[in-house]
C-alpha cells in the first residue's frame, strides 16, 4: 500500500483572522439564518482536522478510493512543442477518481457532514466537475445529495449532468441571472437558508462565507504538498514556478498555498480572458475586477460602476464566474501571486498542443495554466496542475473547432 | 430618538410595506401605499443577486434592473416624495459599498430616508455601516433569524436602532402556507429584551396571517405578496392589500 498522503497538519498555516479573513478579504455576507450554520460548520471542522479518526479516514480514502497521490509527469514534449527550454511538470489531478481535483475536498467536506449528523447534502456546480465530486461521495456515505446547476451549464457540460444523475443525485438546473456558476451558487444559498436544520452546503471553490475558503484551501492543499515532495524527490529541488487556473480558485490555492512561504517559488494564477480581456466577455475578476461582496464574502469582484455583479463568459464553464476566492485575492493584492490571463483562443489551442503532444486530453479550466506557460519569465523547472480531465467538453471543443 | 421607532405607536400593531425600486411607476406606488395606511415604508434597492430573496422579489429585481434602476436614481426620485410614512432602504450589501457607506448615509439623509436594513450584513459585518448611518442620524435596522441563539439575539436587539426586524420562517422572502407555530414565543422573547419595536416579515402574504400576528410585535412587514399584487393587478390592488392589512391590524 502506498503511504497516507501529507494531510494537514494540526495547526494551520496562515490562517484568516478571527472574522475569516485574509488581509481584507474573505468575512461572513450572508443572511442571519446562516450564521449560527456558519458557527457550527466552524467548530466541527476544527474539531474534525485535531481528530486522528477523521484525518485517518480522509487519508484511507484520498489513497485507497480516489487514487492519491497522483502522479507528476515531466512533459518533454509539451515543453518542446511550447519552445520552452526549461522542464515542465504536470500535476496530473485529472487522474483523480471522478476526473478533477474536486475530489479532495468533496471526501473531507462529505466526512463532515456525516460528522456533523446532516443527511442532506447541496452543492453548487458549474463545470458540473463539484457536482459530480459531490454526489460521488454521497452515494458512497449514503448521503441526500441536490446539485444546482446553471442551465447553461447543465447544456454545455451535459456528460456531467448524466454522471451525477448515474450517481443518484438531483440535478435542479436554474435559469436565473446568467445561468451560470454564480447562479447556481446563489440558488444553492437560497436553499441551504431555508433547509439549514437539515442540510450541509458542500461549498466547491475555495469562496463563499468564512469558514468555507479555509476549509476548500485546507482540504485542497495536499495538491501542493505532492507537488513540493514529487518535485523534491525529482529534482531535488522546489520548482522556480507554480502554475494553475483560477475560476473560484480551489485548485489554484490548492497547488500553490504550500510554496506561499517559498520567495524563491513563482507563483501564477491564470484567469479566463475569454473573448479578451477589453471585450467585456471574460472571467478575469483579479485582473478586471474590483472588490466587492458577492456570495458570502468580500473579493475582487466583476461589477459595474452601481455595483451589479457583471456576467462572466468563458469558455469553460468552470472559470465563468464574476468572483474568486478571498485568499487569492489577498496574495493578489500582496504581489505574490502574479496573475495571468488565457483567451478562449488560446485555451483551445494549448488544449490541442498538450493532446497532440502527450497525450492528455485535459479539461478546458487546465488549457488555461498550458496555455500561459509562454507567458511566464523563463524558468528551468516548472509546474502546472493538471485540474481536471477534458472529457466533459468534447462537446464544446468539437464545436468551437469546427 | 428615531423617526422610525416613533412610527410603532405603542398599543398599535404597525405595518411595514415593500415596495421594489424601479419595478413599474414607484414614486406612484409608494404614494399609494402611503395614503393606504402603510406605517412604514421599505424602499427595495435592486441587486442581480439577491440571496436573501425568493422568486417573485428576485424576478422583480431583475425588470428594476433592466429598466434602468440605479440606487442614486431611487434616492432622487424618493427625495421628491412627500410621504405621511417614514421610508427605509432595504439592498444588498455590495451596491452600498460600492457607493460607500458614508456617500450612501449621506445620500439616504439627503433623500429623506430614516434607515437601512442590509439582508446580508450580519452583526459582525455591520459595524462601518452602521457608524456611517449613525453619524447622519440614521438608523442601521438588524435582523434576526428562527436560527439565532437567544443570546445573540439580545446583543443584535441592543446594537438596532430603529427597530429589529424578526425573519419569521427559516428561509427566502415570499408567501408561505403556514408560518411556524413557536413564532409568538420567538417573537415575545425578542421583544423582551429589544430596546427598540420589534417588526415581523417574511412569508406574511394574507390578512388573516397579519391578524394573528395583532399585539404579538409592534409592526407587521408584507413585501412579496405586495410585490407580486403590483406587478400582476396593478397600483389599485396594491393599495386595496395596504388597506386591508391595515384594517385587519386596527
Amino acid at each position: 500500500m502506498r503511504g497516507l498522503p501529507p494531510l494537514f497538519a494540526e495547526e494551520p498555516v496562515d490562517p484568516p483572522d478571527a472574522r475569516g479573513r485574509f488581509g481584507q478579504y474573505g468575512g461572513r455576507f450572508v443572511p442571519e439564518t446562516l450564521i449560527p450554520a456558519l458557527d457550527e460548520l466552524e467548530a466541527a471542522w476544527t474539531e474534525a482536522r485535531r481528530d486522528p479518526a477523521y484525518r485517518e479516514e480522509l487519508s484511507s480514502l484520498l489513497v485507497n478510493y480516489a487514487g492519491r497521490p497522483t502522479p507528476l509527469f515531466r512533459a518533454d514534449r509539451l515543453a518542446r512543442a511550447l519552445g520552452l527550454s526549461g522542464r515542465i511538470y504536470l500535476k496530473r489531478e485529472d487522474l483523480l477518481h471522478t476526473g478533477a481535483h474536486k475530489l479532495n475536498n468533496t471526501l473531507g467536506q462529505a466526512l463532515l457532514a456525516r460528522r456533523m449528523g446532516k443527511k442532506r447534502v447541496i452543492a453548487e456546480t458549474g463545470a458540473g466537475q463539484h457536482g459530480v465530486a459531490t454526489a460521488t461521495v454521497c452515494a458512497l456515505l449514503g448521503l441526500d445529495c441536490v446539485v444546482y446547476m446553471g442551465s447553461l451549464d447543465v447544456a454545455r457540460q451535459s456528460p456531467n449532468v448524466s454522471r451525477m444523475k448515474l450517481l443518484g443525485a438531483e440535478v435542479r438546473s436554474v435559469v436565473a441571472g446568467s445561468r451560470t456558476l454564480k447562479d447556481a451558487m446563489n440558488e444553492a444559498i437560497r436553499d441551504w437558508v431555508t433547509n439549514v436544520r437539515t442540510t450541509y452546503y458542500c461549498i466547491g471553490s475555495a469562496a463563499g462565507p468564512h469558514p468555507y475558503p479555509f476549509l476548500v484551501r485546507e482540504l485542497q492543499k495536499v495538491i501542493g504538498e505532492e507537488i513540493a515532495a514529487q518535485v523534491l524527490a525529482a529534482e531535488g529541488r522546489l520548482p522556480d514556478a507554480v502554475v494553475a487556473c483560477v475560476g473560484g480558485g480551489s485548485n489554484a490555492i490548492g497547488a500553490l498555498h504550500r510554496f506561499v512561504r517559498e520567495p524563491a517559488v513563482a507563483l501564477y494564477g491564470v484567469e479566463a480572458a475569454g473573448h479578451g480581456l477589453t471585450s467585456g466577455k471574460h472571467g478575469a475578476s483579479l485582473s478586471r475586477g474590483r472588490p466587492g461582496v458577492l456570495h458570502g464574502a468580500r473579493s475582487y469582484l466583476l461589477q459595474n460602476d452601481e455595483g451589479q455583479v457583471s456576467e462572466a463568459h468563458s469558455i469553460s464553464a468552470g472559470l465563468d464566474y464574476p468572483g474568486v476566492g478571498p485568499e487569492l485575492s489577498h496574495l493578489r493584492d500582496q504581489g505574490r501571486l502574479k496573475v495571468l490571463t488565457a483567451t478562449d483562443q488560446e485555451a483551445l489551442e494549448a488544449f490541442q498542443q498538450l493532446a497532440r503532444a502527450e497525450g492528455i486530453l485535459c479539461a478546458l479550466e487546465s488549457a488555461h495554466a498550458i496555455a500561459a506557460l509562454r507567458e511566464i519569465p523563463p524558468s528551468p523547472l516548472v509546474v502546472a496542475n493538471l485540474s481536471g480531465r477534458g472529457d466533459k467538453d468534447l462537446d464544446t471543443i468539437l464545436g468551437a473547432l469546427k | 430618538m428615531s423617526r422610525l421607532s416613533d412610527a410603532f405607536v405603542k398599543g398599535r400593531t404597525a405595518l411595514v410595506c415593500y415596495a421594489m425600486g424601479g419595478d413599474g411607476d414607484t414614486a406612484a406606488l409608494l404614494q399609494a401605499i402611503d395614503e393606504a395606511g402603510a406605517d412604514v415604508i421599505e424602499l427595495g434597492l435592486p441587486f442581480s443577486d439577491p440571496i436573501a430573496d425568493g422568486p417573485v422579489l428576485q424576478e422583480a429585481a431583475t425588470r428594476a434592473l433592466g429598466a434602468g434602476a440605479t440606487l442614486r436614481g431611487l434616492l432622487d426620485l424618493a427625495r421628491g416624495l412627500r410621504l405621511r410614512a417614514p421610508m427605509v432602504a432595504m439592498g444588498y450589501v455590495n451596491p452600498i459599498e460600492s457607493m460607500g457607506a458614508q456617500s450612501f448615509a449621506r445620500a439616504l439623509r439627503e433623500a429623506g430616508l430614516c434607515g437601512a436594513i442590509v439582508p446580508d450584513l450580519p452583526f459582525e459585518e455591520a459595524g462601518p455601516l452602521r457608524d456611517a448611518l449613525a453619524a447622519e442620524r440614521l438608523d442601521l435596522v438588524p435582523l434576526v433569524a428562527p436560527t439565532t441563539p437567544a443570546a445573540r439575539a439580545a446583543t443584535i436587539a441592543r446594537s438596532a436602532r430603529g427597530f429589529v426586524y424578526y425573519v419569521s420562517v427559516t428561509g427566502v422572502t415570499g408567501s408561505r402556507a403556514a408560518l411556524p407555530e413557536d413564532l409568538q414565543n420567538r417573537l415575545g422573547e425578542l421583544r423582551a429584551v429589544s430596546p427598540v419595536p420589534v417588526a415581523v416579515g417574511f412569508g406574511i402574504s394574507r390578512p388573516e396571517q397579519a391578524a394573528a400576528l395583532k399585539g404579538k410585535a409592534d409592526g407587521v412587514v408584507v413585501g412579496t405578496a405586495l410585490v407580486a399584487t403590483h406587478h400582476e393587478k396593478g397600483l389599485q390592488a396594491a393599495a386595496d392589500l395596504v388597506r386591508s392589512l391595515r384594517a385587519v391590524l386596527q
